[in-house]
């Protein structure tokens, strides 16, 4: 029984069954209640059929990343409780019985073949529930009682329902959250659905006594927030910032934030275009900017390796973006295209041949989606150079509560731009101390200017020349300092925890929410540890990560790829070398408790590596 | 956009000395193009003009005008992402045929899909120019140049015939050392709404001793003649009359087709225009307010997501 007002509950079933629908109501339920959420869904690059899980952790404290162990599980399928090893030849997972807390619950469809005493889990409360039979009464109460096959789709409902009745949550506030997802023509539907809950809710209630594991509580005093998932967040911030043009080749885990954005571009006047491949969406989005609106890209690793040609042109014609959005996923190649990695972070930061700049930021939560995609434009705009918000698979899909008003934070800054009552001879590229020239844009009167992929002269003729190309090359690489000079240093890093503890813990992107978590479990502990979360990736922090490491007494990276590529890079920029290293590359993101494992050994002063719970 | 100014060739010329070899087919195009622009009165200052990489890729910065100079085979993209975003502005994108048919015919074949109010000239003169005369995507199997080491053993394509299954809506080919018959080309492609392709025979002195000047005016003949006519000379016409008449729509897209394989004589001249919505007339069902002016011109700033964030509570 767990004491405080927190839970987590995992919904399991194949692709297509709508475990996301049902998680995604559960989730919004509990933050319209005032409580804090993080969910994350699992799934195979597939439409239908092969497995999917969703986990929705709930609390009245902030909480960032997920858990391994799920308080209640829901299955709406056998490979849910037993994994596929029976049907594959090298088993994909063995299910998520193991999964479940101590003492936790399993709602189940009492079709499914099982037997929970031979599930190895005595501990375990299991509630087997007719979910067609819940199914063909609902339809029944509207005379369609013999339809229930048709309406399968409903077992997703039918496990919440039943769930809701374990953790003791108020059911008519999971309702509204169906009725509103069901608007106009589809009203019915929504009734339909909630008539299935309640029966399920209703059905457990009766079936199993009133003797349940958890109780799940609103908040006394719900605070209005916000519960998105970090593609939505980047699309916000583009929003907010003027984007006005988009443009993306469907790939996963990035294609969603440019489905969002196109869903709204007749509200918000932003252009998206479906293009052709990633060549075409990088080239065109440079186009827009050298046109003089903001204009970005999303794409994921295998989109951004055809891509590098036009990072390369803008960096060279100083165009002002595109702004970039990398959602990184299991590489090489099209490796775990639904699956996370931090794999990508030294390919963005090298992705073209030459020497030019360009600036990388990583951010490590929803809220730092926002503020970085929402800066880029103006740091894009100001240097006149592309930028990367290098995010991920965990960031896009995971959904959090977040603070509205956060969201709506931030100014635009264009930068220096060519006027049409200039007087003298206009110079696109005119060497400047800081080498940041006035930017013209095609139709201003007075302020044509040529632009090209060749080396140049300041009025954008090509030059092969050496003292341009010295002049030129200084000019441009130059931007970074200035870009250094410019971004806040709370914008660049971060220490979390306490200074002078006796670990220091490295890390950047999405491991952020896990790492903060496990640090507050450990805290319990009384163990001494902080974190470094480094943000800005290029142009590098190199002073102040210097600093910070060179009074942390043990350092060790925490990544999601095979050779610690933050660690590498900071001993590329500052010599320091990360003493040791927590390296996972199995396509899933840290849990909070794999994170505090993982720790816990380093603290003991075992050799470092990543413990992984689903490994046996 | 046209202003009631008088406009010269010399007002689109910039001052930049020119590289290209001497007696190079490409100052025939830039002329012809320099004439077009004079001939509809464009204001130099709204036009934006993209180009890819090669010989050809030079082509803006001799051009007064707006210009950009951008990748090997990617001037539609850039052109195309340019142009989306501010209808103001006259786009005209100019290549070489390796860039545009060969690493660039992805861009080429889907851009005729979208339609997008731009003018495209291809330097066609069958070589790599730039790196010294490689066969390029429109050099015939069989075929070798001086400046090839051995003759081509894969076909040549039909830059006509793609364009026309890709979806172009004004197809015209025209040759380099005809700046009249050229410049009129230029300004009707221009004047286009919607995407046109302006191919253009050019020759290449330096690397292409086939396709020369002479060859065009017929030596080795053995009557007097071109080895070029123009297709208006004729009584041929590509125009669709009524572009909502499928049949007569197809047969002028076969007629085009049929004439883009004679070899001999070559027909120069309009294959196939026809009138029909634009990418960006699409864009305005779409977006209504582009209706009213680009988004280069829109204030899209700090936008009221009230909405957006109402559906996430």
């Amino acid at each position: 029984m767990t004491q405080k007002n927190r839970l987590s509950w995992m919904i399991g079933g194949p692709q297509g069954s709508g475990i996301n629908a049902s998680a995604e109501v559960f989730a919004k339920a509990c933050s319209r209640a005032g409580l804090h959420v993080f969910a994350n869904i699992e799934y195979h690059s597939n439409i239908m059929g092969k497995h999917s899980f969703y986990r929705v952790r709930v609390s009245e404290e902030p909480i960032r990343s997920h858990q391994d162990s799920a308080d209640i599980l829901v299955a709406l399928d056998q490979e849910t409780l037993a994994g596929d090893g029976d049907h594959r030849r090298w088993a994909t997972h063995y299910g998520h019985l193991v999964d479940v807390a101590q003492g936790g619950g399993v709602v189940y469809d009492s079709e499914i073949a099982f037997d929970p005493k031979l599930s190895g889990r005595d501990d375990l409360r299991f509630y087997p529930v007719p979910f067609l039979e819940i199914i063909a009464a609902a339809l029944g109460e509207v005379g369609k009682g013999d339809q229930a096959r048709r309406y399968e789709i409903m077992k997703n409902t039918v496990g919440l329902g039943a769930s809701l009745a374990l953790c003791d949550y108020p059911f008519d506030l999971v309702a509204q959250v169906i009725l509103d997802g069901f608007k106009g023509k589809r009203a019915e539907v929504g009734q339909l659905n909630v008539r299935a809950a309640k029966l399920a809710f209703d059905h457990v209630r009766t079936h199993f006594g009133e003797d349940f594991p958890y109780t799940l509580k609103p908040h006394g005093r719900p605070k209005a927030r916000l519960l998105a998932k970090g593609y939505e967040v980047h699309a916000i911030a583009k929003l907010r910032a003027g984007c006005a043009f988009q443009t993306y080749y469907p790939i996963s885990p990035a294609t969603d934030e440019s489905v969002f954005l196109e869903q709204n571009q007749r509200d918000f006047n932003l252009l998206v275009v479906q293009c052709e491949d990633e060549i075409a969406s990088i080239n065109m989005a440079v186009g827009a900017a050298h046109m003089g609106v903001r204009a970005s890209t999303a794409t994921s690793g295998p989109g951004f390796a055809l891509m590098v040609e036009g990072i390369g042109l803008a960096a060279i014609t100083e165009a002002p973006g595109p702004v970039l959005v990398m959602y990184q996923r299991g590489g090489p190649s099209t490796g775990l295209p639904t699956r996370q990695e931090q794999a990508d972070l030294q390919f963005v930061l090298h992705p073209a041949h030459g020497d030019f700049p360009h600036v990388v930021v990583a951010p490590g939560d929803h809220h730092e989606c926002f503020e970085d995609t929402f800066s880029a434009f103006n740091w894009a705009e100001r240097f006149q150079l592309p930028v990367i918000v290098l995010s991920d698979k965990m960031l896009a899909s995971s959904l959090a509560t977040i603070d509205e008003l956060k969201l709506l934070d931030g100014t635009i800054d264009r930068g220096e731009r060519y006027g049409e009552n200039g007087t003298h001879e206009y110079l696109r590229y005119a060497l400047t101390p800081d080498g940041i020239s006035a930017r013209s844009r095609p139709g201003l009167r007075g302020g044509q200017f040529w632009a090209t992929s060749d080396e140049h002269d300041p009025d954008g003729h090509i030059t092969e020349g050496v003292e341009m190309r010295t002049t030129m090359m200084r000019k441009r690489m130059g931007k970074l300092d200035s870009v250094a000079e410019y971004i806040p240093s709370a914008r660049k890093l971060a220490l979390h925890g306490p200074e002078g503890a006796d670990l220091t813990v490295v890390g950047w992107g999405s491991t952020k929410g896990a790492i903060l978590d496990a640090l507050a479990v450990l805290e319990e502990d009384g163990a001494s540890v902080n974190f470094l979360q480094i943000r800005l990736m290029r142009p590098f922090p190199a002073r102040e990560v210097s600093e910070i490491l060179g009074r942390a007494k043990r350092t060790v990276a925490i990544e999601e790829n095979y050779g610690g590529q933050l660690a590498q890079l900071i001993q590329e920029h500052t010599g320091a070398r990360i003493d040791e290293r927590i390296l996972k590359y199995d396509g899933r993101p840290f849990s909070e408790d794999e994170v505090v494992t993982s720790l816990r050994r380093v603290l003991a002063g075992e050799k470092a590596l990543a413990v992984m719970t689903h490994v046996r | 956009m046209s202003v009631d100014v008088k406009r010269t060739v010399k007002d689109f010329k910039s001052d930049l000395p020119n590289d290209w070899c001497p007696g190079c087919g490409d100052f025939g195009i830039l002329s012809s193009i320099q004439m077009a622009f004079a001939s509809l009165k464009l204001d130099p200052d709204r036009i934006a003009v993209f180009s890819g990489v090669g010989c050809s890729g030079k082509t803006p910065h001799y051009l007064k005008t707006y210009g950009f100079h951008t990748l090997h085979g990617r001037v539609l993209p850039v052109a195309t992402g340019a142009r989306l975003v501010n209808s103001g502005v006259t786009v005209l994108a100019v290549g070489g045929d390796g860039d545009g048919y060969g690493i660039g015919a992805g861009y080429f074949v889907n851009s005729g899909r979208r339609n997008v109010d731009f003018a495209y000239i291809v330097f066609n003169n069958s070589v790599y120019g730039l790196t010294k005369g490689q066969a390029s995507p429109t050099l015939a199997k069989g075929k070798k140049t001086k400046s090839m080491p051995e003759q081509s053993i894969q076909d040549g394509i039909n830059p006509i015939a793609m364009a026309i299954a890709s979806g172009y809506t004004f197809i015209a080919r025209g040759y380099a050392l005809d700046p009249k018959h050229l410049s009129m080309l230029i300004a009707r492609a221009i004047e286009h709404r919607g995407s046109a392709l302006l191919d253009v025979l050019q020759t290449c002195p330096t690397y292409n001793d086939l396709y020369t000047k002479e060859w065009y005016d017929g030596a080795g003949l053995p009557e007097k003649r071109s080895r070029l006519y123009k297709m208006e000379d004729t009584g041929f016409d590509g125009v669709v009359k009524d572009p909502t008449d499928h049949e007569e729509n197809i047969a002028k897209k076969a007629a085009a087709v049929v004439k883009s394989y004679e070899t001999d004589p070559i027909p120069i001249g309009v294959y196939y225009q026809i009138a029909l919505p634009t990418y960006e007339d699409m864009l305005v069902q779409r977006i209504p307010a582009l209706a009213e002016r680009p988004l280069v011109e829109q204030d899209l700033f700090q936008r009221d997501v009230t909405p957006l964030l109402e559906a996430m509570r």
